[in-house]
């Protein structure tokens, strides 16, 4: 008899798949279980983020940086933030600086709660995810104790943050951080050494050094293949350069080296956590510049200069002087950068945001080529991929 | 309520210099094909012409002390009243010498630029994206497709001359059970707030022969 021919066929997953983490339609060519070639079909969540930006003020811009990685919402309105502020050349106060710093690292073990978790339901398991969400909650909950909302903050404005923390905040903070290194060891326990999690993740999704530069990969995933480069470090931004961290890298640079990559950043952020609520100094918490930042609410009912800035800033808003930046922040999931070009009125004119999940995407093809079906599901998860960023 | 008067981004002397030193280092490597080189605001910024750019960045990554081996983003800009209207715009980045710099080049509508997908892997998806948001063709790309947008969109939505609201606006007929494309209808007309300035940009804002014009305003 001849040999049997196996046609490659097509495959669709997605675009509604609990696993491909948001709207994500792959198009597989596959050779019986191989991946011939991955096709992502992206821009099911585009909401033309970028277009609205040039439409708004500058103070307008900001929210729509929580709506970009949901995941870790503040970390991004900070790139926002920061571009600002270099273009307007204005020095935040130390104690905003720390309070920022404070709640990025806040957002960054959101972050890897929420991806480790999934990624381990991806894979699996089960427990990690009804775990994680808990600690989340707890976290979400110091969220909405300094800016009101859960999810989409606002919280960080360029020239500071928009309202000073309440009192306990800070104890409760670190009452939490005490404790949360428990989970962090009950979370290992589950999967590190679980032979089924080691199975589906060691040897799959390898990124070597060459191909991570090639591929733009940041973050965690870069840092997976053995790559010490962390811009809290070498590009430190706001307090980062006071901060005692180190920067975890992992060896081997497959989906497992990125899973304990994250693990170990998520104990690293609470050393930071630590020693920002420690060093927390007193002050104001947004820059004392009315042209910028709102005049408070006191002086409002007082002083008619407060009130007409507070009327101007609120409609008009402030303007931001000519000129081309790139400014960039080590979110979570990696570089996320704003490229802003402004033209002296209170509205930018080009913003181009630089999300890191958008490269991760354009590299799943690369990584999952040659591997099984299951794999490619085990290698989204590992990458750390969400929509709301990539389709901006 | 324009701050020309604000200082500059604090930028110490040190990298000052560092990233002026890299500036003329990167003008020397790229020799002839240096449209202009610069250090503004703390940032290198090289424009050279788009027909080079495949071979500017072969050199500033192949050059040991420049070592620009990350492209870590590239997009365009619209200036629709320039000639060449697009600015093209790679933020590379060099891990050797913890450093950035963008390259620039203009082109103009319909003017292809060389695709560096052979030289990153990442401009793949961010040259798909350029075409995509602005129209700007890349040669030599392997699979130059509409990225973002829906299939079978029309248009470039990043350009100046695209709408906010778009052209279509897509809704599930029941009818025809499938879902269609039809032109924007907005209950409310679009409004888009002018805030500028009254007080501080009133001169542009009125014409010479307008009626109630005389100097006292002009002088507001």
């Amino acid at each position: 008899m001849a040999e049997m021919q196996i046609k490659p066929i097509t495959m669709n997953f997605g675009p509604q798949h609990p696993a491909a983490h948001g709207v994500l339609r792959l198009v597989l060519e596959m050779d019986g279980e191989v991946i011939e070639r991955a096709d992502p079909h992206i821009g099911l969540l585009h909401r033309g983020t970028e277009k609205l930006i040039e439409h708004k003020t500058y103070l307008q811009a900001l929210p729509y940086f929580d709506r970009l990685d949901y995941v870790s919402p503040m970390n991004q309105e900070h790139a926002w933030a920061l571009s600002v502020e270099k273009a307007l050349g204005i020095e935040v106060p130390r104690r905003a600086q720390y309070i920022r710093v404070l709640y990025c690292e806040i957002g960054r073990i959101l972050n890897h709660l929420l991806n480790l978790t999934t990624f381990a339901i991806d894979v699996g398991a089960m427990t990690p995810l009804l775990w994680g969400f808990e600690e989340r909650e707890h976290l979400m909950g110091f969220y909405e104790r300094a800016c009101g909302a859960r999810l989409h903050a606002a919280y960080f404005r360029p020239g500071g943050v928009h309202q000073d923390l309440p009192d306990d905040l800070l104890r409760d903070i670190r009452n939490w951080a005490q404790k949360f290194p428990d989970f962090i060891n009950d979370l290992e326990t589950l999967l590190t050494e679980n032979r089924i999690f080691k199975q589906r993740t060691v040897d799959i999704g390898v990124i070597s050094y060459e191909d991570a530069l090639s591929l733009g990969v940041t973050g965690p995933c870069l840092r997976g293949s053995g790559v010490a480069w962390d811009l809290r470090k070498t590009q430190p931004y706001d307090a980062y350069d006071e901060m005692d961290f180190d920067i975890p890298i992992g060896k081997t640079g497959d989906c497992y080296a990125r899973y304990l990559v994250r693990v170990e950043e998520m104990r690293q952020s609470l050393r930071i956590i630590e020693q920002a609520i420690d060093g927390m100094p007193s002050g104001p918490v947004i820059a004392q510049n009315n042209k910028v930042t709102p005049p408070d609410r006191g002086q409002m009912k007082q002083s008619m200069e407060a009130l007409i800035h507070h009327f101007k800033l609120y409609t008009e808003g402030f303007h931001v002087p000519e000129g081309e930046s790139y400014t960039a922040v080590e979110a979570p999931k990696g570089e996320f950068g704003v490229y802003l070009v402004s033209d002296g009125t209170n509205k930018p004119y080009r913003c181009k945001i630089r999300a890191p999940g958008f490269y991760f995407m354009a590299a799943v093809d690369h990584l999952s080529r040659g591997h099984m079906l299951a794999d490619s599901v085990a290698i989204i998860g590992s990458l750390d991929i969400v929509f709301g960023e990539i389709d901006r | 309520m324009t701050e020309t008067n604000m200082p500059d981004m604090p930028v110490t002397e040190d990298t000052e210099t560092a990233l002026i030193t890299m500036a003329d280092h990167i003008a020397d490597v790229v020799d002839t094909m240096t449209v202009s080189c610069a250090v503004v605001r703390g940032e290198i910024e090289l424009r050279v012409n788009p027909a080079d750019i495949p071979q500017v960045l072969t050199l500033l990554r192949g050059d040991r002390q420049a070592a620009f081996n990350q492209l870590i983003d590239l997009t365009a800009v619209d200036y629709p009243e320039r000639e060449a209207r697009f600015d093209v715009v790679y933020l590379m980045l060099s891990m050797n010498n913890n450093m950035r710099m963008r390259l620039v080049a203009a082109v103009a509508e319909g003017q292809a630029i060389p695709s560096v997908t052979n030289l990153f892997l990442s401009a793949n998806w961010a040259e798909r994206e350029v075409w995509d948001m602005f129209g700007i063709f890349f040669s030599g790309h392997p699979d130059l497709r509409r990225l973002l947008t829906d299939y079978g969109f029309e248009g470039h939505p990043l350009r100046k001359d695209f709408p906010l609201t778009g052209h279509v606006e897509v809704r599930y007929d029941d009818t025809q059970r499938r879902v269609v494309n039809e032109p924007v209808h907005l209950v409310q007309e679009f409004r888009d707030f002018d805030f500028l300035s009254p007080w501080e940009g009133m001169q542009t804002q009125i014409a010479p022969d307008a009626p109630g014009h005389d100097d006292s305003e002009q002088k507001g």
